[in-house]
């Protein structure tokens, strides 16, 4: 039976239209895939000596933070890793036990990336360890309770899986718990070292290990066992619908009619809403630039950088994929009587009205001094002027379908490899960085600013070109992204 | 009112569709009949510029249709479930097309009160959005969100599957109103001969692309279609 299901998972990853679409970039998450599994390694034979040199028992340190280390993992889990579960159905009324079912799409869960990462850095260590004279019994009986407890972040992530109440709290907890450990109000690693060095110190505990792991695989079982029905487990979740009017937005005319549907389709898809949470954390990502916490960054160039990115995060993040929000209904755009214009407006004004609020929210930025946030005054101009048109242009040449209803395709998106999208992003960010640069060096940051600010006001007067030409690439490429977008 | 001239469609050297000529009068109930992969859809496809015409074109109301969008304003069709947007009710969906063609508020809300009854209560005011909705109530949305405004031009493909039978004789009434209609062109495929046959005035049958019947309908029009589809 099993043979049947491998045949069928092989061909399933072969045949998926993300791996036979493109080669590049096959290579490219294989490079990246790589490199994270060489960091890894390299980590795990560098833990123990860097160290021993700063007068740490390695394995101590290990040990306490490994409660962090696990909770990081699981909540990376809980946003990336698909659930096994979804493609079963057709399974369920041939002549499969539903057992056979559960436990191959359970066990198929345990072949991932998120758990071979692991045993990257676990490996090393433990040779590390071993080299280094501690008792072998004890460190590899150490090394399979940790492999084990790290695998059970696999399965506690399959009982977890959209349910946000068991795991925000969850999350919230350990947080709360970092931030005391931080502040040393209360260290709760010095009871969470105390479980983990109990592995190493009395091997035998390693049962205790395997039977939490044995445990719980049993508890997934279970849970999916009993929940494989077209109207439990495998039931699609509905939402509770309300018609939305916004009738404030009939005074746009025409553009108002696509405005109000934006504003649906971001308050409506999980994938569309994931942009607007990405745009929220974009603002903050000045901080890692403004604080000086990073020695290179304190650069004029990395300042603007990082100002172009406090207010752009929704401009990028929705703006590269437009008209791909569209796609699982193209056929009905393009058989409507619509304007491209209007189209095209009312995208381009919600991008506009988005890079304002964000803006205007991230004022606390005057804390650091108002040239700091005159950065992100000008960068926030220079992405209405100018980055706003680069991003629809780029978002023309993007044929890949949207699945508005699945947020976890926000991660490694392959669209961010097409090429010409990556050529168009050297304007975006190269322009006003060198801009600036060349103000502030010749006379001053002021300068700098106006030369910035200045880009972004004569990208306005480009507009409605600049619109006719996204025009002319919708028309030319339209036969092609209506059969590209049918493709899902 | 639609003009099909050495109309062509292949793919990698495979002609899916030809038509060499074919008239359909304004006013006309217009129904194309055949088997899985005749080309009905593929036809249809090329009425509303969504694919690439091989050689030939079509005239809709005297504009080319893959070189001009002025028809359009006039046309409305139903193909498949990418007519609809997924994340809105029903209403929001109608209302959306009816300010696409220019109809307000008033005038969606007297159309929808119209059909209420086709809806059969599980439609407006459901709660649902469109993704969520049965295939069947998916199909009503989208066919009658083709009645809004008022085209001369309308276009359903397949209309009768996965509709109930109640259903599917409320909308051969709403079908045969329009076709009674002389302002009003409707076209639909189907693989139910006697649907088709009942509604529409002239019956075209396709097999491999190619046109193989044409008849003005009549009362012997069912049996011919049917021998001639007969194994």
């Amino acid at each position: 039976m099993f043979k049947h299901f491998f045949m069928l998972e092989t061909k399933a990853f072969f045949r998926s239209s993300a791996l036979g679409a493109n080669l590049a970039i096959k290579i490219i998450l294989g490079i990246v895939a790589t490199f994270y599994a060489f960091m890894f390694c390299m980590l795990g034979f560098a833990m123990y000596p860097i160290l021993k040199e700063q007068g740490l028992n390695p394995l101590e340190v290990v040990n306490k933070y490994l409660i962090f280390y696990m909770v990081f993992d699981l909540t990376i889990r809980y946003f990336m890793q698909k659930m096994p579960v979804m493609n079963i159905k057709p399974l369920l009324i041939l002549n499969v036990k539903r057992n056979t079912v559960v436990h191959f799409a359970i066990g198929k869960s345990v072949i991932s990336f998120f758990n071979a990462i692991h045993l990257f850095w676990l490996i090393p260590f433990t040779v590390a360890l071993l080299i280094n004279g501690h008792s072998p019994i004890n460190v590899l009986m150490w090394h399979f309770s940790i492999a084990a407890i790290l695998l059970a972040d696999n399965f506690i992530n399959l009982l977890i899986n959209n349910k946000d109440a068991v795991f925000y709290p969850v999350v919230g907890i350990v947080l709360a718990a970092a931030l005391c450990w931080y502040y040393d109000w209360y260290d709760v690693t010095v009871y969470t070292q105390m479980v983990f060095s109990a592995f190493y110190e009395t091997p035998i505990g390693v049962i205790f290990a395997l039977v939490f792991l044995a445990l719980l695989y049993w508890f997934v079982f279970k849970y999916y066992r009993n929940r494989l029905y077209l109207d439990t487990g495998l039931a699609k979740k509905n939402d509770i619908a309300k018609t939305e009017n916004f009738g404030w937005l009939d005074q746009f005319g025409e553009m108002g009619v696509f405005l109000k549907n934006d504003i649906r389709l971001l308050k409506r898809n999980k994938r569309s809403r994931t942009t607007v949470v990405m745009s929220v954390i974009f603002i903050f990502y000045g901080l890692l630039f403004y604080t000086n916490a990073i020695e290179q960054y304190r650069a004029p160039m990395w300042q603007v950088f990082a100002g172009i990115f406090v207010s752009g995060g929704f401009l990028f993040t929705f703006g590269q994929f437009v008209p791909s929000w569209d796609s699982s209904y193209y056929p009905l755009m393009m058989s409507q009587n619509i304007k491209y214009k209007d189209y095209l407006a009312s995208k381009w004004w919600l991008m506009v009205i988005a890079t304002v609020i964000s803006t205007i929210l991230a004022s606390f930025y005057l804390v650091f001094g108002w040239k700091i946030y005159m950065l992100i005054v000008v960068g926030a101009i220079y992405n209405i002027g100018v980055n706003s048109h680069l991003v629809l242009l780029g978002g023309a040449f993007v044929k890949t379908p949207i699945d508005l209803t699945s947020g976890k395709q926000a991660f490694g998106n392959k669209q961010a490899f097409n090429v010409r999208t990556l050529l168009i992003t050297v304007p975006k960010l190269l322009v006003p960085m060198l801009l600036y640069a060349l103000g502030f060096y010749t006379y001053s940051a002021e300068l700098g600013f106006i030369l910035v600010a200045g880009a972004g006001l004569a990208g306005f007067a480009f507009r409605n070109k600049m619109f006719t030409v996204i025009e002319r690439i919708y028309r030319t490429e339209k036969y092609k992204t209506i059969a590209a977008y049918k493709g899902t | 009112m639609i003009n099909v001239s050495q109309l062509s469609k292949q793919y990698n050297g495979t002609t899916v569709l030809n038509i060499s000529d074919l008239y359909i009068p304004s006013g006309e109930s217009f129904g194309l009949v055949g088997n899985n992969g005749a080309g009905k859809t593929t036809f249809f496809s090329l009425l509303l510029d969504l694919i690439e015409p091989t050689s030939g074109h079509i005239l809709n109301k005297s504009v080319q249709v893959n070189t001009s969008e002025a028809w359009k304003p006039h046309t409305a069709a139903f193909l498949d479930e990418s007519f609809l947007i997924g994340y809105l009710t029903a209403e929001e969906y109608f209302y959306f097309i009816g300010d696409l063609r220019k109809q307000n508020k008033a005038d969606v809300d007297a159309l929808l009160s119209k059909h209420e009854e086709f809806f059969n209560g599980e439609i407006l005011n459901s709660k649902k959005y469109l993704r969520d909705l049965s295939k069947g109530n998916m199909k009503k949305v989208g066919i009658i969100a083709t009645l809004i405004g008022k085209p001369e031009v309308i276009i359903l493909d397949e209309p009768f599957a996965n509709l109930d039978p109640t259903t599917v004789n409320r909308l051969k009434k709403i079908i045969k109103e329009l076709a009674d209609d002389p302002n009003v062109t409707i076209l639909v495929s189907s693989h139910d001969l006697a649907h088709t046959v009942e509604v529409c005035n002239r019956i075209v049958a396709l097999q491999k692309g190619q046109i193989v019947k044409d008849i003005q309908t009549s009362p012997e029009t069912l049996k011919e279609l049917e021998e001639f589809f007969a194994v």
